[in-house]
This record gives structure tokens, sequence and C-alpha cells, in this order.
């Protein structure tokens, strides 16, 4: 494995519970590795751990062989980026301001205005989600998939080469969520090493060159689409039986659910 | 929208012209009828400046004792409790967040009034200091207990550690004042200016450059609090470290500010929403427009309230609340999707 990110023997405990439990796997450069499991299986988890954001109890996270958790926080910010599930925030910025924020790791405390370069990264960034003709409506106006889109710019705006998102396809319309996995994977494509959690499996599995599978805080799966969505796996993980068919023209995975009958 | 850079520039000169103007302006206005041009010699006279005539020896008292100090005071004042507001606001996500609602004022006036009786009046900033910090102690971790930091909870929490250090400051005077100490405690504690003395603008002033002017480094790293802790985190923010230095920092200044003028309302909280509407709510901009913008708000609601039913005075807090209050509705309706 080239490089990546590597995680090594994770657990991760909250109070008493175990969140994360001995997870050892990894997302590579270059692919775009989706995080899938039930709700509380540890997604969210294992992606904060990486970027610090929840402390471990054990094991080592890496990048590109470096510690990542470990780093000092204003470089780790210089090369990864972070998308939250986004909650309501009544800001009054305006998108381009928004997404302006992912050059605050790259200013310096005495510099009073953006850089050249910063300006150009958010113009492409903001031109990379489609949102080039909102630069100066203010955020709390736009709806929940253009907020979204604007979370992705402000995260492409920090040149990230690791881009961490936690279901960066909530609130967007079908073909909003193909553009925004479209353009992950073109970043992926580009040398970046991308990973996201994603709830939608057929999503997961036509657009992820790798899928890693939580369930309980433990790992149960990881590998190519194809390898790793099994009708065992989804009975066992998500309690759905479910037949895996093949998409005609590519080839992959497409999951069709059997409907319990009465 | 952020102004260009040529209007942001524009409105700082102008907030300056207006700072000056104010100052000069609000001195002349008082029962001795006092010109502008006197006031510019006074000032140019104690400066050490060739004076062409000096102004004669009372007015110059009247001007250089009496009114001056205390309209720096009032500048003062002004620029560190809208800057405590605005800083308070980004840090806890909490666009209500202000000095006097979040109990941090009645807090300082216990501490202030309980170093006053105890017969330290010189350490009355220090009490104030103590008081305020407690006071946020205990309003954020009675935020923790209510559930989390919504901005209801948090105002909530404010009022009720508002009410306790009203009570035990009450309690003080009430067990240890007398007649003519009680009335100026009383008329202090509402937020008054009156009798302020270059003692106390030399307080006010230290606290807001010495206080006040490093916390406008933090604009940018307060700008990436936009969507929360994480957010900031993950822009390299060191989370944990900036807001215990911020936070510190505004009950510092909260503190001195309230020893000397008393606990004046809603100052930091009209002013930077006032300000965003204009600048919007990049930090490098709205600190400093905010602090400028605060100086001559009291500066006039401080010369109100000694002239309005003068020779009566009119504590300026009373003034500040008249007018706070509807603003206050005014951004609980505006926000209420996240309250």
């Amino acid at each position: 494995m080239s490089g990546g990110l590597q995680f090594d023997a994770v657990s991760v405990r909250a109070g008493g519970s175990v969140l994360l439990d001995d997870v050892t796997c990894q997302a590579g450069s270059g692919r775009l590795t989706g995080l899938i499991g039930p709700n509380g299986a540890g997604k969210s988890t294992l992606m904060r751990a990486a970027l610090n954001l929840v402390p471990l109890a054990s094991g080592t996270i890496r990048f590109d062989g470096v510690d990542l958790p470990g780093m000092n926080r204003r470089l780790r910010a210089q090369l990864s980026a972070f998308v939250e599930q986004s909650g309501a925030a009544e800001v009054q910025l305006t998108a381009r301001e928004v997404v302006s924020l992912g050059r605050i790791p790259f200013q310096s405390v005495w510099q009073s205005t953006p850089s050249s370069t910063d300006d150009l990264t958010v113009d492409t960034a903001l031109a990379a989600v489609g949102m080039a003709g909102f630069s100066d409506r203010h955020y709390h106006t736009l709806s929940g998939g253009e907020q979204q889109r604007l979370q992705v710019a402000r995260a492409l705006a920090q040149a990230p080469r690791l881009l961490v998102l936690d279901e960066p396809t909530n609130h967007l319309d079908v073909h909003a969520q193909l553009a925004i996995l479209s353009l992950l994977r073109q970043r992926a494509r580009a040398g970046a090493t991308v990973l996201l959690a994603l709830h939608d499996l057929n999503l997961a599995a036509s657009f992820c060159d790798d899928l890693v599978v939580l369930h309980h805080g433990r790992l149960i799966a990881q590998g190519m689409p194809e390898a790793v969505l099994t009708p065992a796996l989804l009975r066992d993980v998500y309690g759905v039986a479910a037949s895996v068919l093949r998409h005609p023209g590519s080839g992959r995975p497409m999951i069709a659910y059997e409907t319990p009958t009465e | 929208m952020m102004p260009s850079g040529r209007s942001q520039i524009a409105l700082a000169a102008g907030l300056w012209v207006l700072l000056l103007a104010s100052v000069v302006l609000a001195v002349t206005v008082g029962p001795a009828d006092i010109a502008p041009g006197e006031v510019w010699q006074t000032i140019a006279h104690h400066l050490g400046l060739p004076v062409a005539n000096p102004v004669t020896r009372l007015r110059d008292a009247i001007i250089w004792e009496l009114r001056l100090p205390r309209v720096l005071v009032a500048a003062g004042i002004g620029a560190g409790l809208a800057l405590c507001g605005a800083i308070m606001q980004a840090l806890t996500r909490n666009p209500l967040a202000d000095p006097y609602l979040l109990g941090l004022s009645a807090g300082a006036s216990f501490g202030a009034v309980l170093f006053l009786l105890a017969g330290a009046a010189l350490l009355m900033p220090v009490g104030a200091f103590l008081g305020a910090g407690l006071a946020m102690a205990l309003t954020l971790a009675m935020t923790g207990l209510l559930g989390g930091a919504t901005p209801s909870r948090a105002i909530l929490a404010g009022i009720a550690v508002s009410s306790l250090a009203a009570a035990a400051t009450s309690f003080l005077i009430f067990w240890t004042a007398t007649g003519d100490s009680y009335r100026e405690i009383l008329s202090w504690l509402m937020g008054s200016l009156s009798g302020a003395t270059w003692a106390d603008a030399g307080v006010v002033i230290a606290a807001v450059l010495l206080l006040g002017l490093p916390t406008l480094l933090a604009g940018r790293a307060l700008d990436a609090f936009a969507f929360g802790d994480s957010a900031a985190a993950t822009l390299g923010i060191d989370v944990a470290r900036l807001r215990w230095v911020l936070l510190g920092a505004t009950a510092l200044l909260t503190g001195a500010l309230v020893a000397v003028g008393g606990a004046i309302g809603f100052v930091g909280l009209i002013i930077p929403h006032v300000v965003r509407l204009v600048t919007g709510s990049r930090h490098r901009l709205l600190l400093p427009i905010a602090m400028l913008l605060g100086a001559s708000f009291m500066i006039w609601t401080d010369t109100a309230a000694r002239s309005l039913f003068a020779p009566r005075e009119l504590p300026v807090g009373i003034i500040t609340a008249l007018l706070g209050a509807p603003i206050f509705l005014l951004v609980l309706l505006r926000y209420r999707r996240v309250t």
C-alpha cells in the first residue's frame, strides 16, 4: 500500500462504553473509500479520531506514515479537511466567506487581506461545486443542499491531500448527490485520499473504490464493493434481506432489498 | 456581505471622525456654556502645546477635571463592552451573549461591592474581575447542566446567576451601608458614570488597550467558530486555548469596566448586531468597528443621561436598557430557529 490513511488497532472509549474496538483499516491514496454501517456503528467516531477530535484509547492513525492526530494542528489543517454532518447554523456570512474559511490554516495572524492564491483557490472551489454564481448570497438564505455543497467547497479550499466527509450527500437530491460524489472521485483520481461515510449502499457501491464496514465499533469487512457487499453481510450487519445484482454496464453491485411480505 | 477594501477604510475613518467629534461635542454639553474651540484649546494646553488665549481657570476645571474624564470613561466602557459582547457571541455561538445578560456584570458588581465595603476601594477592579470570572464560570457550568449550549439555555443560566449575584449584592449593602453611601452604591449599580475622574479614565483606557486590543488579533480565529468547535479545530485553531484566553480577557475587561461604571447592560448586545448589518460577520472587521461605534454610542447615551433631566442624573444603564431591550427581542425573533 503506497500511502493514505492507515488505522492500526484503534480503540476509542467514552465514559464506560467502547465506541471503537481494535479497528484496523485503511483508506488508500488516490482512492475513494466509503465507510458504511448502521447508525451507531462508529463511523463518525473513526473519522473524528483521525482528525484528533476525539482521543484514542489505544492504537495509531497515520497519514502517509505520519501520526495524524498527534500532528501540529495547523499543519494537519493544511493537509486534511473535514466536512461534518451539518446542523442548523445561523451565520451571517456570504457563500464566498464560508468557503474562504478554508484558507484560515494558510493565513497568518497579521495578514489583513487574503492573498491572490487564497482568492483563486476559493473561486475554484466555488466553481467546483457549481456555486460560483452564489458568491454573494447569504449562507442562511440557501437550501440545505446548497449549504452542504458550500461545506464541501470550504473543504476543497483547504487544498487537502486527505478529505474526510461525514455523510456529505445528506439533504441532497439525486442529481446533487451524484455531482458531489463524482467531484470527490475526481479528487481521488487526482491523488487525494478520500474517506466518506455513506448511508446509501447503492451510492457507495457505484462510486467507492473500497468499502470499510463497521458494526458495533468493530471492523466487519473491507475491500472492493464486489467483495464486501454480499447478502450475508447485509443480513448480519443491517438485518435486512436483499439480493445483490450486477449493474449491466459497470458490473458494480446493485442491492435490491426484499420487502417483508404480510 | 463584507464591504470592499476601500469602503472598509472609509467606514473606519468615518467612525474615528465621529468618535473625536463626539468627545469634543459631548464635553460642550452641560450647564456651563462651552464652545468646541475651548475644548480643543484646553486639551492642547494640557498636552503642553502652545495656546494663544487659554480659557479661564474655572472653565478649564470644568472641561479638564469634570467633563473630559467622564467622556473618556464613557468611550472606553462603550468600546470595551461592545468588544466583549462581540467576542462572547462568536465564542459561544450565541447571538444573545453579552456581559450583562450572561451574568458577568452582576458578578462583577458583587465582587466590586464586596471589596468596597470591606474597605479596599482601591482594589475594586480586582474584586470586579474575580466576580465576573466566577459568574462566567457559573453560567457556563449551569448551561452545561441544562444539557448543552443553546442560546436560550445560556440566557436562562445567566438570569439565574445575575439574580443570585444581585441578591448577594443587595444583602451586602443592606447589611453594611447607610444613608448616602447606600444611594451612591445604588446609582453606581444601575450603571452611572457620574463623578468619573482621571483615575477612572486611566483604569478604563488601560484595560481597553491592554486587554481589548490584543484580542483583535484573534479575529480570523473567531471566524473559524462559525460552524462550531469541531469545524474550528479542523481549521487548525487551538479551540480550548483560544476559548480560555479570550473568555479570560473578556472577564478581566468586564471587571475593570464594571468597577468604574457599574453594570451597564445591552451595549455588548446592541453594538455588534448593528455593526454586523453593515460589515457582516468577519471578525477582523467586526471587532474594531464595534469598538469604535460602541465608544461613540456610550459617549452620547451618557451625555443624555446627565443632561436630559438636569440637574438630576439618570443612571446611564437605564437608557441603554431602554434601547437594548427591544433589540434583544428583535435578535430573539431573528434567530428563533436556532435558539
